[in-house]
């Protein structure tokens, strides 16, 4: 995926593949700009312009969701691929009840539902993310923000998709709210038996919360693993910085800090975009772009020359 | 000796107008003190709601506490003349949260420098200001030519928020109020700005006051921490205590809710959404009660005193009822 400017395309989501098992939480975790969010918009096709998908195809069932018409991407979006986008709760509508809110997004998507059923799943919907019925009458001012960030939770479970993408549901929230609607979206989506793809700089709650992740640095993957794979052992230099970066409650130490920043996508670097900040860096990875190879014959993958001779290290 | 800052049982209450009788409780009887003598860092944490914000702008002398008093270098806030008023506010800078809000778009980035520069008059000529800068730049870890010079948007998220920083290092404070610091940014920069801060403690002997929600970077930082838990101290000692063997039970509830980065290590149980009403002056017990697994009858009562529940270690709770109890301890390095 690319945007188009005037001074040549930014690479914003660069060759970009990985997999999300059916029932799997799987989580896409990298610094602020690496294409987190791109990613999700990439799938469903919810980019504006400057922004295009220039190759590659995103298959869901089977079916590439790039070669679907508009009329048959918008029957797919929120039946089949529902999205707690960035912010979520500071975009509900201040001056609609919650009632409204969760039923329009109902109707729209099913026009044919009855009005008494309509009722009867949004209070269902409400006690799936642990609000008490007289929720529905109230309006988005008077509810907390864990509350606010439940409804939308709610919303977007309401047709029983099979794929959930949430975008940094829980930033901004309080640790204890955070632990709450965290756990109501985990519980959500394991009672659809539905995959949960979760967004998300926060460390700590990846680890928390998925099956297995992926790490982006600068459009690109760094590393696919399953959690334990990636918090025990990180292979990708990035990851590894990243994971020594993260403040521990065992033992007080300095925190290891990564130097430098990452690179300016209309102004990449050739070869490995994290070689510039990698004290393992060798010729190599100034000249050709790291694939992703398999750790150990694993499932668990990392783009980096060098990972064999660091591990030896 | 006296202490550079001392914040005597603050209360400040809000509202209570002609009509509504009914005042918000925002910090009841807080006590703390920075020393003179050695610089270090102090945790405030709790929740959006606890007071944490109010006190510091009670110490930055933005708000004028209800009752008592605070006091910097003994002269209480309140009676400063012009000049040691000027003082006050060279030697206490603040760092906020969000790096974005506190640039003009349309100055250059060092025109908050060059404020600071002309309103404590801390150069003599324009070469003598660079210097500042450029010093001050450095210090943070930024190379001068990378920021000086730039517009705010030509700037980094990392690179804004550590130019706060140098700005407020730019005066020479002895302390700095850094309400929510990190809180914005990603994990690698955090640990960016947490390092420079322990930087200007230890080789410039600033002290920090560091207010925050998130309780595993206030334990790599801090020596000692405040729990707040709508107004009142919940829990109170030096840093391990409160953080590795929390006595207060929602101490031990915001603990145990931290997202630790271990899939071995991951929460334990259910909890609930705290309820959102909030404290009025007319309400008397313990303010946790409500949210509280062993709350007792005692607890609506009267609100629990401190209670010593280790070496310098005071939890509000009356589950350590029969130990020294004190009305307020104020949070003093050890």
């Amino acid at each position: 995926m690319h945007y188009e400017t005037d001074r040549g395309p930014v690479k914003a989501v660069d060759g970009v593949s990985f997999t999300v098992n059916r029932g799997e939480r799987f989580g896409m975790v990298g610094e602020s700009g690496c294409g987190k969010s791109t990613i999700a918009m990439t799938i469903l096709q919810l980019l504006r312009d400057p922004a295009r998908i220039v190759t590659g195809r995103i298959l869901f069932d089977g079916v590439d969701l790039l070669r679907l018409s508009e009329r048959d991407l918008r029957r797919l979006r929120w039946r089949s691929i529902s999205l707690v986008p960035q912010g979520a709760m500071n975009a509900l509508n201040p001056v609609a009840r919650v009632r409204d809110q969760i039923g329009d997004a109902i109707v729209v998507h099913d026009s044919e539902v009855s009005p008494r059923l309509l009722s009867e799943r949004i209070v269902d919907l409400l006690s799936a993310v642990g609000l008490p019925e007289r929720t529905a009458e109230l309006f988005p001012h008077e509810l907390s923000g864990g509350m606010k960030q439940r409804v939308c939770i709610a919303m977007a479970i309401a047709l029983n998709p099979r794929l959930i993408i949430a975008d940094e549901p829980t930033s901004a929230l309080d640790v204890v709210v955070q632990r709450v609607v965290a756990q109501t979206l985990s519980e959500a989506v394991e009672r659809l038996g539905a995959s949960l793809i979760l967004i998300g700089h926060d460390m700590g709650l990846q680890a928390q919360l998925v099956d297995r992740l992926v790490v982006m640095y600068a459009g690109r993957v760094a590393e696919i693993g399953s959690v334990r794979e990636i918090f025990k052992a990180p292979t990708h230099p990035y990851t590894q910085m990243l994971i020594a970066s993260l403040p521990s409650l065992r033992e007080r130490r300095r925190l290891r800090t990564i130097p430098g920043l990452p690179p300016a996508l209309l102004d990449a670097p050739p070869g490995c975009l994290f070689h510039p900040r990698c004290r393992h860096a060798g010729q190599v990875c100034s000249r050709v772009v790291p694939e992703l190879r398999s750790v150990n014959g694993s499932a668990h993958v990392a783009a980096c020359h060098l990972f064999e001779e660091i591990a030896g290290r | 000796m006296t202490a550079l800052l001392e914040v005597r049982e603050v209360t400040k209450r809000f509202g209570g107008g002609l009509f509504d009788k009914r005042q918000l409780t925002a910090l009841e009887r807080f006590s703390l003190t920075v020393p003179s003598d050695r610089a270090i860092v102090t945790a405030v944490a709790g929740e959006s709601g606890s007071g944490k914000t109010t006190l510091a702008r009670l110490i930055l002398g933005i708000l004028s506490p209800t009752e008592g008093q605070i006091l910097f270098k003994g002269r209480d806030l309140r009676h400063m003349t012009g000049g040691e008023r000027r003082e006050f506010r060279r030697q206490v800078q603040a760092i906020f949260q969000d790096p974005y809000e506190v640039y003009n778009p349309f100055y250059r980035v060092d025109h908050v420098f060059d404020m600071v520069i002309g309103n404590f008059g801390l150069a003599s000529g324009p070469e003598e200001a660079k210097q500042l800068k450029s010093e001050a730049v450095e210090v943070v870890g930024l190379r001068p030519d990378d920021v000086l010079g730039k517009f705010p948007h030509e700037l980094s998220g990392g690179q804004r928020q550590r130019v706060m920083v140098a700005r407020a290092f730019l005066a020479r404070p002895r302390l700095i109020v850094a309400d929510e610091p990190v809180s914005m940014v990603d994990a690698s920069l955090r640990a960016l700005i947490l390092d420079v801060m322990l930087h200007l403690r230890d080789d410039y002997g600033i002290s920090f006051l560091y207010i925050t929600h998130d309780l595993s970077t206030a334990f790599q930082v801090s020596d000692d921490i405040c729990i707040l838990y709508q107004g009142t101290v919940a829990e109170v000692g030096p840093i391990s205590g409160p953080i590795r063997e929390p006595k207060h039970p929602y101490t031990q509830l915001l603990v145990g809710s931290i997202p630790l980065p271990d899939p071995d290590d991951t929460w334990q149980g259910r909890v609930d959404l705290p309820p959102d009403d909030r404290w009025s002056s007319a309400d008397v017990g313990c303010r946790y009660r409500a949210r509280c697994p062993f709350a007792m009858p005692h607890c609506a009562e009267a609100s629990p005193p401190l209670y010593e529940v280790g070496a310098n270690h005071f939890a509000s709770c009356y589950l350590y009822e029969g130990r020294p109890e004190f009305a307020t301890v104020a949070v003093v390095a050890t």
